[in-house]
C-alpha cells in the first residue's frame, strides 16, 4: 500500500463508486453531529458566496443568472408590447398617418421577432435555468459558466436587434423574412435580423444542451426517470426540440447571409435558386418553435395543478407520453404554414391530417389537468385563476387551429386577421397566462418570504383577460370580412374601422393589466406570515430550500423515492437541512454537485461546478463582435473578434474544466465514496458534446436537404455544362480526413493504455492531416464561381461549412496535445481526448458525406 | 385656390376611397367561397359546443363541485375526452375538408386570366379560349359568371398572394414559378381583392376591383378592352395627350394606338374605364389622377413611379383629364 492515493488507479483501472447505496432508513435516521454541521455549513457558505459590488456581474450561479435572464426577457417583452401598442394606434382609424409604412413594417417585424426570439424561448430557458436545479435537488446547472455565457450573448444580441428600431434601421421583412423581398432589401435591417438572431439562437442551443444534460445527469440519487417532476420531462422534450428545430433555421440564415453579403444565389430564381427552400427551412424551425413556446408553459401548469388539487397528477404516464408525442408531431406540421404556395394536393392532405393529429396529445394534457382537479379538492388561489384563464383562451385558440388545419378553409383565411387572432389566442392562452400563473406561484420561491398581492393579482388578471378578449375576439371577424395581415393602413370603404378601434382600445386595457402586474412584481413587499418555505403546501423539491435564502441550493442532496417527496417522504426537509444526505460538505472549498446515472439516478461521481468569472463575459462580448461586425460588412474586426472569442473559450476550458482532482475519490456521506472525475459517457461534458453535435449535424443535414431540394425541384441542377468539384482533390480530402479521424480515435485508446508519447504523436499527425484535408477541400472547389448559379454556390457552401468544422476539429486536436504536454491530461484523467474523439466522429462523418455529395453525386445525377 | 395648393391639402386628407366592392368571406358570390362558408359555419358551431363543454367541465371541477371523484372516472375522462372524441371529430372533418380540395383547384372552362404581381400593382392578361395573344389590362379583374375561370399566377420580383374573398381562397404568386387557381363566380357584381402576402412598404395598398359580369356583358366588355385607346376629345384632354408624350410617360406605360408602348408600369389604354386607380386605392376621378401623378410616393410609399411635382398646374390638370377620358 502506498501513501499516494493516485497510485492505486490508472487509465485502465479507474475509481468506481464504493460503499452502501441505497441508504437504509437507519442510516437516514441517525442524527448529525451539530459541531460538524456548523463547520461544514461555514465551508459551504464560503464556497457558494456570490461576488459583491462591481464584480457581481461575474456571477454564474443559476439563481442569479436565471433571475437576470428572466428579467431581461421580460424587459424585451414589454418593449415588443409597446411596439404592438404603437401599431394598434396606427390601425385605430382608416387612413391614419401616425406611423408611416416603413416604420409600421419595422414595428410588426420586430414585434414578432422579439416576442419569439427575445421573449418566449429565452423566458423558457431563464425559468428553467432558475428552477430546474431546484426541481431536481441539484446545487446548480451542470455548466454554470455556459448559462452565464448564453445569458450575456442574449443581452448583447437582444439590445443589438431591438435597438435597431431606435435608429430606424430595423428589419422590415416580417419575422418570417421571406426572400426575395428580404434578399433585395438594400438596408442593413435584414442583416441585423439574420446575424443578431443567429447569435441568439446559438445561445439558445447552448442553454438547451445544458438543460438536457441537467435533466439527464444531475438528478438526485433515487429519482428514476419515472419519478421526475413533470417540468423536467418537458425540459427534456423542449430541449430536444430546440436542438432539432433551431439548426435548420441557422442553416437557412447561413445561406441567406451568404446571398446578401456575397451574392451566392440560393433564393434567386434567375440563377437557379428557389425562395421556397427558405420557406421550408424557416417553417421546419417555425412550427416546432410554436410548441417550444407552448410546452414549457404547460409544464408550469403541470407543477401548479397538483398543488392546487393537493394530490399527485392523475395520468403521469399519459401526460409524459403526450408531451413526447407533441414534440415528435410538431416536426411534421410545417407545411400548414405553406398551404397557399401551390403544393400538390397530396402533400397538403398529408400535412393537413398531421396538423389535426396534434389535437390528440394536446387534448390529453388538458384532460389530465381536468382529471387531476376532478379527483382532488381544489384550493382556490391566484395561480389557479390564471391557469383557468389560460385554458379558456387556449382552448379557443386550439379550436380555431383545428379549423385552420383543414386546408381549403386555410386558403380562405390564411394571412388575414383571423390568423392574428388565432395565434394570439394560442400564445396568450398557451404561454402568457400559464407563465403569469407561474410567476405568482413561484414568487415566494423567487424572493423568500415575499408574496405577490392577491388584490393586485386579481386586478391584473381581469384587466388582461377582458382586454385580451375584447382586443382579439373581434379580430376573427375582422379577418373574415377581408382584412389581410401586415397592412399598415386601410381605407374607409371596407368598414374595418370600428372593429380596429375596438381592438386598439382594448389593447390599452391589456397594457394597463401588465402595468399593474409589473408594479406588483417590483414594489417593495413585507414578509408574509405562515409557512415561508412552502406556502402552497406543494409536494416537489423546490419548496425544500432554506429560508432565509442560501446560495447552495440544497444543503444536502436528498435520496428520492417518490414523485412528490415533500408529501410522501416524511422528515425529508429536516434531514436535508441538517446535512444528513449527500454532499453536505465541501472538503476542498469547491462548488460541487452530484452526477447520477441517466435512467435510475445511481450516484456516479462528484462534479466540480464552476464559479464566478470575467472570462464568460469577455467570451460573450467577442462572440457578439464576430456576429455584429459583419452586419456592416466590417470583416477584419469580425475575424479578430472571432479569434479572441475562441481564445477566451479555450482559456475558460483550460482553467476550469476536466481538472485533475486533489484526490481520486471522496466520501459524500451516508457511507458512499465517489470518484471526483469522470470521462467518457459518465461525464456531463461528454453528453454536452454529443448533444451539441447532434444539433450541429441537424444544421448540416439541412444544408444537404437544400442540395437535394434543388435537385428535385429543378431540372437545371446541375445546369448543362456546369463545372464540378475536382474529383481527385475531393477524394484526397476524404482519405486525409478519415485518417485524421482515425488518428484521434487511436490517440484516445493508446493514451488510456499509458502510451502518452505515442498518443501525442498521433494527435500531432492528426492536426497535419486535418490541415492537408482542409487544403484539399479548398482545391476541390477553388475553380468554381459561386455567384453564377446555385449549383456551384451549394457546393462551395458545403465546403465552407466543412472547413469551419475542420478548424474546430484541429483546435480540438491541438487542445488535447497541449493538455497532454502540460500534464493536465493523463491516461487516467482523459476527458479532453474522449470529448474530442467524440467530436471527430461527427466531423469525420460530415467530411465523408460532404465529399460524397460534392464529388460523387453530380456525376451520377447528370 | 390653385390646383397645387388644393393638391397639398388633399395629400393630408386623402382617403383610400376606391373600395366599393365587397371584400368579405361571409358575403359570397362564388361557388368555392360558398362551400368554404358552409364549412366555416359548421366548424364554428362545433367550436362553440366544444369550448363550452371543456370550460364548463373546468368550471365545474374547479368551482362548483365540492366532492372528490374516483380515480377510475379520471382515466375514463382522459381517454374519452383526450383520445376518442377528438379522433372521431377530426377524422370526419378531414374526410369532408380534404374531399373538397380538388374542386377548388379544378381547371377552367375556357377563359384563362394571367396575373403577374408587381410592387405594388397587378399585370392582368386575358387569354380567351384559343387566343394567340393576350388582351392586356391591369389592376382590375373582370370575369364571366356561371363558368370556371382559370388563373395563372406569377410575380415579377417578390412573393405576393392573389385573393378575392367573395369568390374563393387565395394562392401565392412567386417569381420564377407559376401557380394556378380557378374561381367560379355565380353572381354579377363588384367585389374587391387584395394582396395577402407581405410584399414590402406598400403591401397595404395593393388591391384591385373585381367585376363579375353575365357572359354576354363580359364578352362585350372584353371586346372593348381589346380595342385601342379612344382619341382624346376636347382641348384639355388633347393638351393632356401631348403632356403625356412630352413627359415621357410612354417609356413606362402603354396606351395602345399611340406611341406609348412602355412595359414597366400598368397598361393605361382604358384606365379611365376602370373602377379604381393606383391598384384599387383611389376612385378614378380627375382630382385623384392629378393627386396621384403629383405625389405618387406620398400616396403609395416607395413606389417606383416618380412624383411629377414640378409639372405646371395646367399641364397636370390636362394630363389627368386625358387619362380619365381613356375609357
Amino acid at each position: 500500500m502506498t501513501d499516494d492515493p493516485f497510485a492505486r488507479f490508472s487509465g485502465t483501472n479507474r475509481p468506481e463508486p464504493n460503499g452502501t447505496y441505497p441508504p437504509t432508513e437507519a442510516m437516514l435516521a441517525e442524527p448529525v453531529d451539530p459541531d460538524a454541521q456548523a463547520a461544514s455549513t461555514a465551508r459551504m457558505r464560503k464556497a457558494w458566496q456570490e461576488p459583491k459590488g462591481f464584480t457581481h456581474f461575474t456571477a454564474v450561479n443559476n439563481d442569479l443568472v436565471g433571475k437576470w435572464y428572466a428579467l431581461t426577457a421580460m424587459f424585451f417583452m414589454l418593449c415588443a408590447g409597446v411596439l404592438a401598442l404603437l401599431m394598434r394606434v396606427q390601425l385605430a382609424v382608416p387612413d391614419n398617418t401616425f406611423l408611416d409604412a416603413d416604420r409600421y413594417n419595422q414595428f410588426f417585424t420586430m414585434h414578432g421577432s422579439a416576442m419569439m426570439f427575445l421573449f418566449a424561448v429565452p423566458m423558457f430557458e431563464a425559468i428553467s435555468i432558475f428552477l430546474l436545479p431546484a426541481f431536481l435537488g441539484a446545487r446548480d446547472m451542470p455548466f454554470p459558466r455556459l448559462s452565464a455565457y448564453g445569458f450575456w450573448c442574449f443581452v448583447i444580441g437582444g439590445i443589438f436587434v431591438l435597438g435597431s428600431v431606435l435608429f430606424d434601421v430595423a428589419p422590415r421583412g416580417g419575422w418570417f423574412m421571406y426572400p426575395p423581398l428580404t434578399t433585395q432589401d438594400m438596408g442593413i435591417g435584414a442583416d441585423i435580423w439574420l446575424l443578431g438572431l443567429s447569435f441568439i439562437e446559438v445561445a439558445s442551443i447552448a442553454a438547451a444542451v445544458e438543460l438536457i444534460v441537467g435533466v439527464l445527469k444531475c438528478r438526485p440519487p433515487g429519482m428514476r426517470v419515472n419519478l421526475m417532476p413533470l417540468y423536467a420531462w418537458y425540459v427534456l422534450v423542449v430541449g430536444g426540440m430546440i436542438l432539432f428545430a433551431f439548426p435548420p433555421l441557422i442553416a437557412g440564415d447561413f445561406l441567406f447571409e451568404m446571398e446578401r453579403s456575397f451574392d451566392w444565389p440560393f433564393f434567386d430564381p434567375t440563377r437557379g435558386g428557389d425562395p421556397m427552400l427558405w420557406q421550408h427551412l424557416f417553417w421546419i424551425f417555425g412550427h416546432p418553435e410554436v410548441y417550444i413556446v407552448f410546452l414549457p408553459s404547460i409544464a408550469i401548469a403541470a407543477m401548479v395543478i397538483p398543488t392546487v388539487a393537493q394530490r399527485p397528477i392523475v395520468g403521469y404516464s399519459w401526460i409524459v407520453l403526450s408531451a413526447v408525442g407533441v414534440g415528435f408531431l410538431s416536426f411534421g406540421l410545417w407545411v400548414h404554414h405553406m398551404f397557399t404556395t401551390g403544393l400538390p394536393n397530396i402533400s397538403i392532405g398529408f400535412f393537413s391530417a398531421a396538423s389535426e393529429a396534434v389535437v390528440i396529445p394536446t387534448g390529453i394534457q388538458i384532460f389530465v389537468f381536468a382529471a387531476t382537479l376532478m379527483v382532488g379538492k381544489v384550493k382556490k388561489s391566484l395561480p389557479m385563476l390564471w391557469i383557468a384563464g389560460a385554458l379558456a383562451i387556449f382552448v379557443l385558440g386550439g379550436l380555431t387551429g383545428v379549423m385552420l388545419a383543414i386546408a381549403p378553409f386555410n386558403w380562405a383565411v390564411h394571412d388575414t386577421y383571423f390568423i392574428v387572432a388565432h395565434l394570439h389566442y394560442t400564445l396568450f392562452g398557451g404561454m402568457v397566462f400559464p407563465l403569469m400563473a407561474g410567476v405568482y406561484y413561484f414568487y415566494p420561491f423567487f424572493r423568500k418570504g415575499k408574496m405577490m398581492s392577491e388584490t393586485l393579482g386579481r386586478w391584473a388578471f381581469w384587466l388582461i383577460f377582458v382586454g385580451f378578449n375584447a382586443a382579439f375576439l373581434p379580430m376573427h371577424y375582422t379577418g373574415l370580412i377581408g382584412m389581410p395581415r401586415r397592412v399598415y393602413t386601410y381605407g374607409e370603404g371596407v368598414d374595418w374601422g370600428w372593429l380596429n378601434m375596438l381592438s386598439t382600445a382594448a389593447s390599452f386595457v391589456i397594457a394597463a393589466g401588465f402595468a399593474v402586474f409589473v408594479w406588483d412584481l417590483l414594489r417593495p413587499k413585507r414578509d408574509f406570515t405562515g409557512d415561508q418555505r412552502n406556502p402552497w403546501n406543494a409536494g416537489t423539491l423546490e419548496w425544500s430550500h432554506n429560508v432565509p435564502e442560501e446560495q447552495w441550493g440544497v444543503r444536502s442532496i436528498p435520496y428520492i423515492t417518490t414523485r412528490y417527496p415533500l408529501w410522501d417522504q416524511p422528515k425529508l426537509v429536516e434531514r436535508m437541512h441538517s446535512g444528513r444526505y449527500y454532499l453536505s460538505d465541501t472538503k476542498f472549498g469547491h462548488r460541487e454537485t452530484l452526477v447520477t446515472s441517466v435512467l435510475d439516478a445511481r450516484p456516479l461521481h462528484i462534479q466540480r461546478v464552476t464559479g464566478p468569472a470575467w472570462i464568460t463575459l469577455m467570451a460573450a462580448g467577442f462572440t457578439g463582435g464576430a456576429f455584429i461586425f459583419p452586419t456592416f460588412h466590417w470583416y477584419p474586426p469580425a475575424i479578430i473578434c472571432a479569434a479572441f472569442a475562441i481564445v477566451c473559450v479555450l482559456y475558460w476550458l483550460w482553467t476550469v474544466t476536466a481538472q485533475i482532482p486533489e484526490e481520486p475519490t471522496s466520501d459524500v456521506g451516508l457511507g458512499l465514496t465517489l470518484p471526483r472525475y469522470a470521462s467518457g459517457p459518465d461525464a456531463p461534458g461528454w453528453w454536452a458534446v454529443w448533444i451539441t453535435m447532434l444539433g450541429d449535424a441537424t444544421a448540416f443535414a439541412s444544408l444537404i436537404f437544400g442540395f437535394f431540394f434543388y435537385w428535385t425541384a429543378s431540372s437545371a441542377f446541375p445546369p448543362q455544362g456546369a463545372s464540378h468539384a475536382d474529383g481527385l482533390a475531393t477524394g484526397a480530402a476524404a482519405v486525409l480526413l478519415v485518417l485524421s479521424w482515425a488518428a484521434t480515435r487511436f490517440a484516445r485508446d493508446i493514451n488510456r493504455k499509458g502510451y502518452v508519447r505515442s498518443a501525442q504523436a498521433l494527435l500531432a499527425t492528426g492536426i497535419c492531416l486535418t490541415a492537408l484535408g482542409g487544403s484539399a477541400v479548398y482545391l476541390a472547389v477553388a475553380d468554381l464561381q459561386p455567384t453564377t448559379h446555385v449549383y456551384p454556390a451549394m457546393i462551395c457552401v458545403l465546403a465552407v461549412w466543412l472547413c469551419a468544422h475542420l478548424l474546430l476539429g484541429a483546435i480540438g486536436q491541438g487542445y488535447c496535445l497541449a493538455r497532454s504536454l502540460a500534464g493536465r491530461m493523463t491516461p487516467l484523467y482523459d476527458a479532453d481526448v474522449n470529448n474530442v474523439s467524440l467530436l471527430w466522429h461527427f466531423i469525420g462523418l460530415q467530411a465523408l458525406v460532404t465529399c460524397t455529395v460534392i464529388g460523387l453525386l453530380p456525376g451520377w445525377m447528370t | 385656390m390653385s390646383v397645387r395648393s388644393s393638391l397639398l391639402l388633399l395629400a393630408g386628407a386623402l382617403t383610400l376611397q376606391g373600395c366599393s366592392g365587397r371584400q368579405s368571406i361571409l358575403d359570397t358570390a362564388g361557388s368555392d367561397a360558398a362551400v368554404l362558408l358552409t364549412m366555416f359555419w359548421v366548424m364554428l358551431g362545433g367550436l362553440v359546443v366544444v369550448w363550452l363543454l371543456v370550460n364548463g367541465m373546468m368550471l365545474f371541477f374547479h368551482k362548483l363541485s365540492p366532492r372528490k371523484y374516483d380515480e377510475s372516472h379520471a382515466q375514463k375522462l382522459i381517454i374519452g375526452g383526450g383520445i376518442v372524441f377528438p379522433t372521431v371529430v377530426i377524422a370526419a372533418l378531414l374526410a369532408w375538408g380534404l374531399s373538397i380540395m380538388p374542386d377548388q383547384r379544378a381547371p377552367g372552362d375556357g377563359l384563362r386570366i394571367e396575373v403577374v404581381g408587381e410592387q405594388w400593382w397587378w399585370r392582368v392578361n386575358y387569354w380567351p379560349k384559343g387566343a394567340d395573344a393576350p388582351i392586356v389590362s391591369a389592376n382590375e379583374i373582370r370575369l364571366p359568371t356561371g363558368q370556371r375561370t382559370e388563373f395563372t399566377l406569377s410575380s415579377a420580383e417578390v412573393i405576393h398572394s392573389f385573393w378575392i374573398p367573395a369568390l374563393g381562397g387565395k394562392m401565392d404568386m412567386f417569381p420564377g414559378r407559376e401557380t394556378m387557381m380557378s374561381l367560379h363566380a355565380t353572381e354579377p357584381g363588384s367585389y374587391r381583392g387584395q394582396c395577402a402576402e407581405f410584399c414590402g412598404a406598400s403591401h397595404a395598398l395593393m388591391a384591385f376591383e373585381v367585376v363579375a359580369l353575365a357572359p354576354d356583358d363580359f364578352d362585350a366588355w372584353l371586346a372593348r378592352e381589346a380595342a385601342p385607346a379612344v382619341a382624346p376629345t376636347g382641348d384639355t384632354a388633347q393638351r393632356g395627350a401631348v403632356v403625356f408624350q412630352e413627359q415621357g410617360c410612354g417609356a413606362c406605360h402603354t396606351v395602345r394606338g399611340t406611341a406609348a408602348v412602355g412595359q414597366v408600369g400598368p397598361d393605361l389604354t382604358h384606365v379611365g374605364a376602370r373602377a379604381s386607380i393606383g391598384a384599387g386605392i383611389l376612385a378614378p376621378t380627375i382630382e385623384n389622377f392629378s393627386a396621384w401623378i403629383y405625389h405618387t410616393d406620398d400616396i403609395k410609399p416607395e413606389v417606383d413611379m416618380p412624383a411629377y411635382d414640378t409639372l405646371p398646374d395646367d399641364d397636370l390638370m390636362a394630363l389627368a383629364t386625358y387619362l380619365q377620358g381613356l375609357k
